[in-house]
């Protein structure tokens, strides 16, 4: 259950953005977490859920954009989707594949309310 | 560590004032209500007081950051630190022993550190300490990984570095700081015997061994500042773990597939398992040993006194994929009969 100690984690940055531009809540918080992130989409989305309540995420709205999995094919040379980690290359069946895109895990932005 | 979370960032969960009404109105003592008075302090009719703040920034970017510290520090001092990644009870504890045993034959005076992480007891640290090699544990409670700052906090209480320094790993600067984000005065020292430490190979001057928490799903995503993850594997679980944890096995760069003394009891497909592997990552190296009775455990030690160098055969694939082109081109471009 990692997926608790990353919202901690969104939790810290967001009181962090807090006390550089102070604001009351967080309306929407956009996150972006790849199909090949290591994250449980659900998971993560429970345990911030959880944690909200009293904190400035309270009531928020939570988006978790996840982009797909994307390789380099060695072989091909070319780039090709990737469903999932150990998956072939879906040209050539090899699995000389460079993941380049869907492990991204970040906080996009927050929308927040003054008062 | 915030015991509400697991989370380790020491954040507060105080409860904040939460409005109690209406997000754009504020009630004042007297029953008013107050329109626009957000930082806009104007109001627009139908306008929310909203406005969205761009962070664009790393979940993990946190303990990113104490990891690359922790790096620098090892690197800079010549400490190959190892990240033993497994789930409960293949055999990190055993193999840990056994290594630290020999390594002490094969070199005396090479100095060793643990950090055993654990949910609960401080039973593995006991029987590293056993070993006569220092260890700290560090129990994560309900935390299910070790993150960097734990490491750099355990580190620092760890002897391993005096030691280091004992054995003449000398500071220009006598009052040099060791935890600054400066890069480390060693690797500029002219004279300095350890700077070759500072790049990739050769043999240590010290190794740290970091036990992670039994758990093949979340310490995959904590960088601790190690040279590499080493994932243990043995063959009582399913040869199809590598395909199981996925994220687990692309990220370490050496599998132990360890309890071989045990394959003549079982019907565990090793090179199906060793297949898996390569599958969820090419670039994998694969050392079989028993933690028990010894076997194989020469070519993991052998491993660890060059440094743990990772191998690079996805270079090898791409001058492979080079030829074969300059064997076509050559084709191609061959005067026509
Ligand atoms: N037959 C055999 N048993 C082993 C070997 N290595 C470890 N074991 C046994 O496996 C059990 C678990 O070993 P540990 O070293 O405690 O495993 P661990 O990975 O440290 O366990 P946790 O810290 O609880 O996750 C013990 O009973 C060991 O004696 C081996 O090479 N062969
Ligand atoms: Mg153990
Ligand atoms: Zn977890
Ligand atoms: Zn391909
Ligand atoms: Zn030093």
């Amino acid at each position: 259950m990692h997926e608790v100690s990353l919202a901690g984690g969104i939790l810290s940055a967001v009181e962090a953005a807090a006390r550089r531009d102070p604001f009351v809540r967080v309306s929407r918080l956009r996150l972006e977490a790849g199909t090949l992130a290591g994250v449980e989409i659900e998971a993560l989305r429970f345990a911030l859920e959880a944690l909200a309540p009293g904190t400035l995420l309270a009531g928020a709205q939570i988006d978790i954009e996840q982009p797909p999995g994307q390789a380099w094919c060695l072989d091909c040379a070319i780039s090709v989707p990737l469903i999932e980690r150990g998956a072939g290359c879906p040209q050539c069946g090899g699995f000389w594949l460079q993941p380049t895109g869907g492990t991204e895990l970040r906080i996009l932005d927050l929308q927040v309310e003054d008062h | 560590m915030c015991v509400v979370c697991g989370c380790g960032t020491g954040h507060s969960h105080d409860k904040t004032e939460a409005p109690a009404t209406d997000s754009d109105v504020q009630v004042d003592a007297t029953g008013d209500l107050h329109y626009g008075a957000g930082q806009a302090r104007v109001s627009v009719p139908g306008m929310s007081q909203a406005r969205t703040i761009r962070l664009e920034q790393d979940i993990l970017g946190e303990n990113d950051r104490h990891a690359a510290r922790n790096r620098e520090n090892f690197t800079a001092h010549g400490v190959l630190a190892l990240n033993l990644v497994s789930s409960p009870g293949s055999g990190k504890t055993t193999l840990l022993c056994s290594t630290l045993m020999a390594l002490r034959q094969r070199r005396a005076d090479l100095p060793l550190a643990v950090i055993e992480g654990d949910q609960q007891t401080r039973h593995d640290a006991e029987r590293i300490r056993e070993t006569g090699v220092p260890a700290i544990q560090i129990n994560t409670g309900k935390g299910c990984h070790l993150d960097a700052r734990m490491i750099t906090e355990a580190y620092s209480r760890l002897p391993l570095h005096d030691a280091l320094h004992a054995a003449g790993h000398t500071h220009q600067s006598p009052m040099h700081s060791h935890v600054d984000q400066q890069p480390h005065a060693h690797v500029q020292t002219q004279q300095h015997q350890h700077s070759h430490h500072a790049h990739d190979g050769g043999e240590p001057a010290g190794m740290l061994f970091i036990e992670n928490v039994g758990n093949l799903v979340c310490p995959a995503l904590w960088d601790l500042g190690e040279a590499g993850k080493v994932a243990i594997l043995s063959v009582t679980e399913g040869e199809d773990k590598p395909l199981k944890y996925p994220d687990m096995f692309a990220a370490a760069r050496l599998m132990i597939l360890n309890k071989i003394d045990l394959l003549p009891h079982l019907d565990f497909d090793v090179q199906r398992c060793l297949d898996y592997a390569r599958q969820v990552n090419p670039q994998i190296q694969i050392i079989q040993l028993s933690a028990r009775d010894g076997t194989g455990l020469d070519a993991w030690l052998d491993w660890l006194l060059a440094g743990a160098p990772a191998v690079d055969r996805r270079a090898a694939r791409i001058a492979e994929l080079e030829a074969e082109l300059a064997r076509l081109k050559a084709q191609v471009e061959a005067p026509h009969a």
